[in-house]
């Protein structure tokens, strides 16, 4: 597909027309070899952004989401790369099932998918999974997601084991011995008979794991971070050298616990939503550095397991949809941090991360592009989300940065008819 | 006349106006209940269903009772002998009853804001009889009623509460309920049992048994639910007795008239020593009756509003 995209406002820097061909930018080529004109008429044009943390459920649970649906809700958001997370059914803990994946989401074809190993057999928290074969079949990362990785001593073997496969390492931070409840542990779960999961609980383990990266000198990457004391353990750490990089999501800079009151599960996943204190820390840290990515944590459940009593309901939110409109909303729209800070967040520094070499835009890069509408508010409707989760808080906000085009490799994955 | 909103979820969701005017509809329910003839044309022609999925003496028995004395039709579900047991859930039960022409469903659930949660699928009120650890309002109404019974004002007054703070929702309703009316309500237990910020529900953490109690005008004890020894909340039964029991010497801490509430059952020899619980300041028993009184003036006043809509 030969396109051309003309009056594209690039990274709101300079107007201009983008050519591409054969799934690269290229150099300009004349309207009449073009397939296809399409005149953006002065939006935002971005590299395609990656989301380093999706759940996309496949295989085994494709009745809450499917590679299909999941790259469908991917493109809606402006996203042309994704990294699975392994607690699938059965777990991403072989070559096989890499390579199923792979293979589904190159059929697909409507986003890069790129999966993410489990570190332990079955995440069982003790034996080490077949990582050197699952990265040559495709992942870019591992972690046992959804679960920490168990304990101190197999977070060392699994940072020096995947050391030498060059394979980053990615730990969801929660201590088991002290978590257990079912939102932020303060006034608001005292008040509504919550049984709550403290802040340490994400803290202790950020603290282990910094103190475990900085013995080896090896890299980790921290997932989700939502705390105050996280953030701050992060920023020194980074300070005195320490290897560790780390992301947050947009419910953690848009939402408190304060939300949790009406007992709607919407508001409930792991980390629980923390108090206004962790939301001002997080958006600090996301304009100092210490954040290094935005991710969304996507994680799409069935109406059957989140309609039901708060403590039973299953913990996650759907985001790809929302994502790139509530971070430039809340956080590019208000000044705290440039467009270029949020390319940063949300595509060159989980790229660099993971090495997926993503985000370029000069000719011969893969033509990878998102178009948004920065200058018109629009509602967030979660009946028009492509995800087959409907469980979002964000029903009914008013935005800025609506989806109107992406492109991954040279061919419209998404189009919002203008 | 009535109140305002359909269901009663809990004390947070009632006025201090409520409050008085479910105490005073108690007052007069409680001479039916001491008159010879326990039977009123209230509820007569009205359906009304109690759903627990806890056990329960007090509560479910009370609730029967109330509605019987008002003539209307009741029944109950417990979760042990209906499709509960086969999995059923929660929204598909209370739907199922709602749709027999039930007009209040009262319910005990293990899951805090389970009331809450199918209330706003439903046409028929619902009553929370006690829902996780979040709330029981009707207890703290109860609660109330003996209190009202022997105050001419809640303003002021000192409530002192022993015990397992953390998982009582028993404590959660009175200190909502009580702050709203301009009371002082001291809690005290073993830390490992006091919620993080309990504080901000506008109550005060006391220091010691003592502390809690000096200069009460009224002393509430709490249930310790045996089972949390063995997730090492405390030590053990004797130590949790020597140390955060309320015994004679709390007691005599408090003001001279003041009285001993518990809402049962309780655990003799645990929170209290027998020889308190049986004091001629315990008004334990006296709970039991106001219990009835309190909920025929709910089950009324929700059966009020609906008839005005």
């Amino acid at each position: 597909m030969r396109l051309i995209l003309t009056n594209c406002s690039v990274l709101g820097k300079e107007t201009r027309d983008i050519y591409i061909a054969d799934g690269k930018f290229c150099e300009a080529f004349g309207e009449a070899d073009a397939d296809r004109i399409i005149d953006v008429k002065g939006a935002l044009v971005t590299p395609g952004l990656v989301d380093m943390h999706v759940h996309f459920r496949e295989p085994g649970q494709e009745y809450k989401e499917d590679i299909g649906s999941g790259s469908r809700a991917a493109a809606r958001g402006g996203f042309t790369s994704v990294c699975c997370m392994p607690n699938t059914s059965p777990v991403v803990d072989n070559a096989a099932v890499v390579r199923s994946i792979v293979k589904r989401g190159k059929d697909v074809g409507l986003c890069r998918v790129y999966p993410i190993g489990s570190a332990s057999k079955g995440l069982n928290g003790e034996e080490l999974s077949e990582i050197g074969l699952m990265k040559e079949a495709g992942i870019v990362a591992v972690s046992d997601d959804g679960k920490p990785i168990s304990t101190a001593g197999f977070m060392r073997k699994v940072l020096e084991y995947c050391a030498d496969f060059d394979v980053p390492v990615l730990n969801h931070c929660e201590d088991k011995s002290l978590s257990g409840g079912a939102m932020n542990e303060g006034p608001v779960s005292t008040s509504i008979g919550i049984r709550g999961i403290p802040s340490a609980s994400e803290d202790v383990m950020i603290a282990r794991d910094i103190i475990i990266a900085e013995y080896l000198g090896l890299p980790v990457h921290l997932c989700h971070v939502s705390t105050k004391g996280g953030m701050r353990m992060i920023r020194e750490a980074k300070a005195r050298g320490v290897r560790v990089t780390c992301e947050t999501c947009p419910h953690y800079f848009t939402l408190t616990d304060n939300y949790c009151e009406n007992y709607s599960s919407n508001y409930k996943m792991h980390p629980p939503l923390g108090t206004q204190e962790d939301v001002d820390a997080v958006i600090e840290a996301i304009v100092d550095g210490t954040v290094d990515c935005i991710v969304t944590d996507h994680a799409p459940h069935h109406q059957d397991e989140k309609e039901i009593e708060f403590s039973l309901a299953l913990n996650g939110i759907v985001g790809l949809e929302s994502s790139f409109a509530l971070a430039y909303t809340y956080l590019v729209k208000t000044g705290k941090i440039t467009l270029d800070r949020l390319m940063d967040l949300m595509c060159h520094n989980p790229s660099d991360i993971l090495k997926l070499g993503r985000g370029g835009m000069n000719i011969g890069d893969d033509a990878d592009l998102a178009v948004f509408d920065i200058d018109n508010e629009f509602v967030f409707d979660k009946n028009k989300m492509l995800t087959k989760g409907r469980n979002t808080p964000y029903d009914g906000w008013k935005l800025y940065g609506e989806t109107m085009l992406t492109v991954m490799g040279g061919n419209i994955t998404y189009e919002k008819l203008c | 006349m009535g109140l305002k909103n359909k269901d009663l979820l809990g004390m947070k969701q009632l006025t201090p106006e409520e409050i008085m005017e479910i105490l005073d509809t108690a007052r007069m329910m409680k001479m039916v209940i001491e008159s010879g003839n326990k039977k009123t044309t209230h509820l007569q022609g009205k359906s009304i269903v109690t759903l627990f999925y806890e056990n329960s003496t007090r509560t479910r028995l009370s609730f029967e009772l109330a509605s019987k004395y008002m003539g209307s039709a009741s029944a109950n579900i417990s979760t042990s002998g209906s499709s509960v047991n086969k999995g059923e859930s929660l929204l598909d039960t209370a739907r199922t009853i709602d749709m027999m022409g039930t007009d209040i469903i009262i319910m005990r659930h293990n899951q805090s804001g389970a009331p809450h949660f199918i209330a706003p699928y439903l046409k028929a009120s619902v009553v929370n009889a006690g829902d996780g650890m979040n709330e029981h309002p009707t207890q703290a109404l109860l609660d109330m009623l003996t209190m009202y019974e022997r105050f001419d004002t809640f303003e002021g007054k000192k409530i002192a509460i022993c015990g397992d703070i953390y998982h009582s929702r028993v404590v959660r309703s009175n200190a909502i309920g009580l702050t709203k009316l301009g009371a002082n309500v001291s809690v005290y237990g073993p830390r490992t049992m006091m919620p993080i910020g309990i504080e901000k529900m506008g109550v005060t953490v006391a220091d010691s048994v003592i502390d809690c109690c000096r200069d009460a005008d009224a002393v509430m004890g709490l249930r310790v639910q045996l089972e949390r020894q063995k997730s090492s909340l405390f030590p053990s039964v004797p130590e949790y007795a020597k140390f955060y029991a309320i015994t004679k010497e709390a007691l005599a801490a408090a003001k001279p008239d003041a009285f001993l509430m518990h809402p049962g059952p309780c655990n003799h020899g645990v929170e209290l020593p027998t020889e308190v619980y049986d004091c001629d300041q315990s008004v334990i028993n006296e709970q039991v009756t106001n219990g009835v009184a309190v909920r025929m003036a709910v089950l009324y006043l929700l059966m009020a509003r609906r008839n005005e809509l």
